[in-house]
């Protein structure tokens, strides 16, 4: 299985050896072809384009895009726009992120969630917003927020 | 050529070069315009926007920092606005930083606390109220130093620096808006490229990124500050102690000639084993079996006796001295007149032996002068430089930055040559990798290529050389084709890199010990010289031959005669009216037969023909070739004396151990790579009873019943002086700021940046046809593996000084065995598993180190570490002309441990 994602890796990676310019394409491959860059695939991305790691990561943490730990079998995402912060999302998030016991772009350690922020869905009348999956949830609230998680238990 | 032009700024008339940086310009004339991003020795960024100034002509405020200057320019640098301007964007920077100067380390000596007050910008009168940032916690990880995001003002400098100035691209900001924060590596110093140099350090303005010291140590209004020069490397960079109490709490990098601030990892943070317990802080004698204190005068009573009586016995002769390439020049020239003069032998040498004798030898037969040509600082700008055989990020980590520099800035092109993959091949526009030990055949190769193709400089063949011919007939033998067969290096390649060494406008030639430790070493630093005349590459700025000297005084060491066959300034014991001025000058009857060498002492100490040997601050159980037949030799001995810091490996089999201040705790000067002779000051006082090694000289003499009295070492540079005409010039109140490069013949002479300008110091440059001999012993079926040794950034020699330092061993605190992967999965060894290396004369046990640096088929063995010391398995086989042993190539076997 490690092998077997060494060798997609280096394949995705090898076309832009030597070509630091290339840094956020590869990156998103990689990441199409992943779900998320693991630390391994950073490094060798560094080493193959020849640019120092902290580049890497100081891209990969300027996009909320790019993510660093596999996605769960559930993305929670939650609007912080201005509409959704003004409504509360920030309580939403402060009790999703106790309940998960994760930040934002990271993903439990069952991989049962994932939680990510978004800037805003367009559908600012419903506010604040949480989508999981395809599911939209609208109004949530912090206890709406935990309503919601709990009917995931167990499947 | 640049232009003089005037300009104004607030009134005043400033004459400077077109094109300078206005802000540098207002500061140099005392004009004091705040800034905080900036920084001479980083690119400009206009990142803050304090230096704002106003521009006639020009329609909106202007950064200082991004503007050139120009004839006739119109500067407002301070008016109402300007300054409430620069107030509100202080102002801004507190709201955000995490103000707590009470308890801040950095306080008396942070930028932006000085601005803070400057613009009187109290609790009460600050407009912006404290934001709250969200940021991550310290990052403490890296073994040298802490980075706190919440005193970070993101001015850049250390991303710009770790980038710019050291090449090594470390750090970068990460996260955005409120939340940026630097960063290195994947967001974790430990684990990223960082070395440690410090550079980030040195060029923070507050406290954000600081060395990780004990907690609160002394801040900067509680220290004595004193420059110094480091004791690490031939570099010599200077640096400025901070001392309290006796004790050295801080080293910072000093902004002067050479280093203009920068250090390696050792410079800023390998000085703490000066005040470690086990310093040697009495004499010791060995009385039955054991070394046991006693004082200075039992100490002396022992040596005199034992030593007159060999030499009363015997005769000087039996008698030998090692001096040291890490004293100082004071006392490395009184070792010698000692030896000399009150002992009567010329067998005195020290470790240059080891590392540059063939270097001495062979620059002095080419060019009669054995040093590097060339400046460091003029490396910056070569527009080809070649490297060989030294692998310079980790043994001259200061000119391997500059190296980069020349690469990333400068348009330069490198040519590395080298068995193994060094750092510096990520720069190379070609890369010759040679089989080890064919140095001789490669040069050749290029100067082939040279001549067929035209690109030789004929003039200067002509008119600045001899023995051109001869050179030829050999050269003409070494094809591409033939000598592909001999080093592997492809035909073509050679070619390559032969026509971009000719063919630049200036070509520097730089190497180190890759090329003298061989029995062909001096061959191989005459085909160097061979290289550069040829191309007329030598006698211009940014051109030469460049060996760099790997302990911080070997230079000085030689300069002042602690070799066997010359006095001080390579005046020669054979040469009668040079016999006859010493003897006058130092009251004694001298020796005009030239002594024995390094090897040569420990072969005939084993045979016992010498008898009593006294070593000044040297290793040779752990630095010298051949290390089990060493140990025999110096057992044999009657009498063995050695002084030094702390009980090395050779002081262990001494008879009596004399305690030595180190280089922070005494007086005098160093010679650095590039010939310039640089200050010590005394820094702290020395533990115990211990004193300066010209102290001890002195004490020898007396036992000797020499006269030898000085009041410190600057009157022993001026008797220095009075009799070595390249040093005539050099006295210690001459050598501040910068110091003196000789030669430097006359108290009103400014010292000589590059060597051999109109005339080569022998008169006409001589060429040397060398053919390619084979390394002594080369791989066979039972010992199929190359063995190389060499150093690593983090460890200085024989570690007596670097092992007893946290930080460094933090980084690397064991030996290890480089190995090629495909040789390690074929002998069934892991990374990090452990490996049996073996030659004819010795083995050892160590860690293995998987790595694609060494080519199939080659070992490394770095030589720091005494309990997998790769001189128990090194060739002491013996360079003929110049006596340097082989300590590059071996035949050795590797096994599964
Ligand atoms: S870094 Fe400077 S301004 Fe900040 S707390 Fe320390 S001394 Fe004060
Ligand atoms: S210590 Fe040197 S290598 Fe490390 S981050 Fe700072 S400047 Fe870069
Ligand atoms: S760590 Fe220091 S040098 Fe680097 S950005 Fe922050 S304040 Fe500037
Ligand atoms: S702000 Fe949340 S959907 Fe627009
Ligand atoms: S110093 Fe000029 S913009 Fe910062």
């Amino acid at each position: 299985m490690v092998e077997k994602r060494t060798s997609q890796l280096a394949e995705l990676i090898e076309p832009y050896a030597g070509r630091p310019q290339e840094l956020i394409q590869v990156l998103r491959e990689i990441q199409e072809e992943l779900g998320y860059l693991p630390k391994e695939a950073q490094e060798e991305v560094a080493q193959t384009l020849g640019v120092p790691l902290s580049r890497v990561y100081g891209v990969i943490t300027f996009y909320h895009f790019f993510r660093t730990s596999p996605v769960g079998q559930h993305t929670i995402r939650l609007c912080l726009g201005t509409a959704c912060y003004v409504r509360g999302a920030a309580q939403v998030l402060q009790t999703l992120q106790e309940e998960l016991g994760i930040n934002p772009g990271e993903t439990t350690v069952d991989y049962k969630f994932s939680l990510e922020r978004v800037a805003c869905f367009g559908c600012c009348a419903l506010s604040p917003v949480m989508v999981v999956d395809n599911t939209v949830h609208s109004r949530v609230t912090p206890a709406k927020a935990r309503e919601i998680l709990s009917t995931y238990q167990g499947s | 050529m640049t232009r003089k032009v005037a300009i104004e700024i607030d009134g005043q008339r400033i004459e400077v070069e077109q094109g300078a940086n206005l802000l540098q310009v207002a500061r140099d004339n005392g004009i004091d315009i705040p800034g905080l991003c900036y920084h001479p020795r980083v690119s400009v960024s206009g990142a803050c926007r304090l230096c704002v100034v106003r521009i006639a002509g020009r329609p909106s405020l202007v950064p200082a920092c991004t503007a050139e200057v120009v004839n006739g320019m119109e500067v407002i640098a301070f008016d109402e606005e300007l300054d409430s301007m620069r107030r509100m964007l202080i102002d801004l920077l507190l709201s955000e930083h995490n103000c707590d100067c009470m308890t801040c380390e950095s306080a008396g000596n942070c930028e932006l606390q000085d601005l803070a007050y400057r613009y009187g910008l109290d609790n009460r009168t600050r407009r912006f109220i404290a934001r709250e940032k969200v940021l991550p916690n310290p990052d403490l990880s890296s073994p040298v130093l802490n980075y706190d995001p919440s005193k970070c003002i993101l001015c850049g400098r250390c991303v710009r620096a770790c980038d710019e100035i050291q090449g090594k691209g470390v750090l970068s900001y990460a996260y955005r808006g409120l939340e940026t924060v630097v960063v290195a590596g994947l967001g974790e110093w430990e684990t990223s490229e960082c070395d440690g140099c410090g550079e980030c350090v040195q060029l923070c303005p507050t406290s954000a990124i600081l060395e990780k010291l004990p907690l609160r140590p002394p801040r900067s209004w509680e220290v004595k500050k004193i420059q110094t020069t480091c004791s690490y490397c031939g570099v010599g960079c200077q640096i400025e102690m901070w001392v309290k109490d006796n004790e050295v709490v801080k080293v910072r990098g000093a902004e002067v000639i050479p280093n203009y601030g920068s250090t390696c990892i050792k410079g800023r943070f390998g000085h703490t084993y000066l005040t470690k317990d086990d310093r040697l802080t009495t004499p010791l004698v060995r009385k039955n079996g054991t070394l046991e204190p006693a004082t200075w005068d039992e100490a002396m009573a022992v040596i005199k006796e034992r030593l007159l009586k060999i030499k009363d016995g015997h005769g000087p002769d039996t008698l030998a001295g090692l001096a040291s390439a890490k004293c100082t020049n004071e006392e490395n020239y009184l070792f010698q007149k000692f030896m000399r003069a009150s002992v009567g032998t010329n067998n005195v040498d020290h470790c240059a032996r080891l590392c540059h004798a063939s270097t001495v030898a062979g620059l002095a037969a080419a060019f009669g002068s054995g040093a590097m040509t060339n400046s460091i600082a003029e490396l910056e700008y070569a527009k080809c430089i070649l490297v060989t055989g030294s692998n310079t990020t980790e043994t001259h980590p200061v000119i391997a930055s500059l190296i980069k520099r020349a690469v990333r800035y400068n348009g330069a092109k490198l040519i590395v040559v080298d068995p193994r993959r060094i750092d510096l091949v990520k720069y190379a526009a070609v890369w010759l990798r040679q089989k080890n030990g064919t140095d001789v055949a490669w040069m050749n190769g290029m100067m082939n290529v040279i001549l067929s193709e035209g690109l030789a400089d004929e003039s200067f063949i002509r008119e600045r050389t001899e023995g051109f011919d001869e050179l030829k007939k050999v050269v003409e033998q070494y094809t591409p084709e033939k000598v592909e067969e001999i080093t592997t290096i492809p035909a073509e390649k050679l070619r390559e890199a032969a026509r971009i060494y000719a063919t630049a406008e200036t070509s520097s030639l730089v190497y180190s010990m890759g090329i003298t430790q061989h029995i062909t070493g001096t061959d191989n630093v005459l085909s160097t010289a061979n290289l550069a005349m040829i191309t007329g590459n030598i006698g211009k700025a940014s051109t030469g031959v460049n060996p760099l000297r790997g302990q911080n005084n070997v230079q000085g060491a030689c300069d002042l005669g602690a070799l066997p066959n010359v006095y001080s300034g390579y005046q020669k014991v054979a040469d009668p009216a040079v016999q006859e001025k010493f003897e006058q000058a130092w009251g004694a009857k001298l020796s005009p037969k030239a002594g024995l060498t390094v090897v040569e002492i420990m072969n005939a100490a084993a045979e016992g023909k010498v008898k009593g040997l006294i070593i000044m601050g040297e290793n040779p159980m752990v630095s010298d070739p051949n290390l089990n037949h060493v140990e025999e030799a110096l057992k044999n001995l009657d009498f063995l004396v050695v002084s030094d810091i702390f009980l090395s490996e050779t002081a262990r089999l001494a008879d009596v151990v004399l305690p030595a201040a180190s280089f922070a705790e005494t007086e005098g000067t160093f010679t650095n790579t590039e010939r310039r002779v640089l200050l010590l000051r005394k820094v702290i006082n020395a533990p115990g009873e211990a004193v300066p090694d010209w102290q001890i000289i002195c004490k020898f003499a007396e036992a000797f019943g020499y006269q030898m009295h000085y009041e410190n070492a600057a009157q022993i540079m001026d008797e220095i002086a009075r009799l070595t005409p390249i040093y005539g010039g050099i006295h210690h109140a001459r050598l501040v700021p910068d110091g003196l490069q000789w030669p430097c013949p006359s108290d009103d002479h400014p010292g000589t940046v590059y060597l051999h300008k109109e005339k080569f110091s022998r008169g006409l440059g001589r060429f040397h046809p060398v053919d390619f001999i084979p390394p002594a012993e080369l791989p066979d079926e039972e010992y199929p593996f190359i063995l190389s040794t060499g150093r690593i950034l983090f460890h200085y020699h024989t570690g007596t000084m670097s092992r007893r330092a946290e930080a460094l061993n933090a980084f690397v605190n064991e030996g290890y065995a480089e190995i090629h992967p495909n040789d390690a999965a074929r002998l069934g060894l892991k990374d990090e598993g452990r490996v049996k290396v073996r030659t004819r004369r010795g083995e050892i046990e160590t860690k293995v180190k998987a790595t694609e640096k060494v080519a199939e088929g080659s070992v490394f063995v770095p030589f720091h570490f005494v309990e997998a010391a790769a001189n128990r398995l090194t060739n002491d086989a013996l360079d003929p002309k110049a006596k340097i042993p082989e300590l590059k190539v071996a035949a050795c076997q590797i096994e599964k441990a």
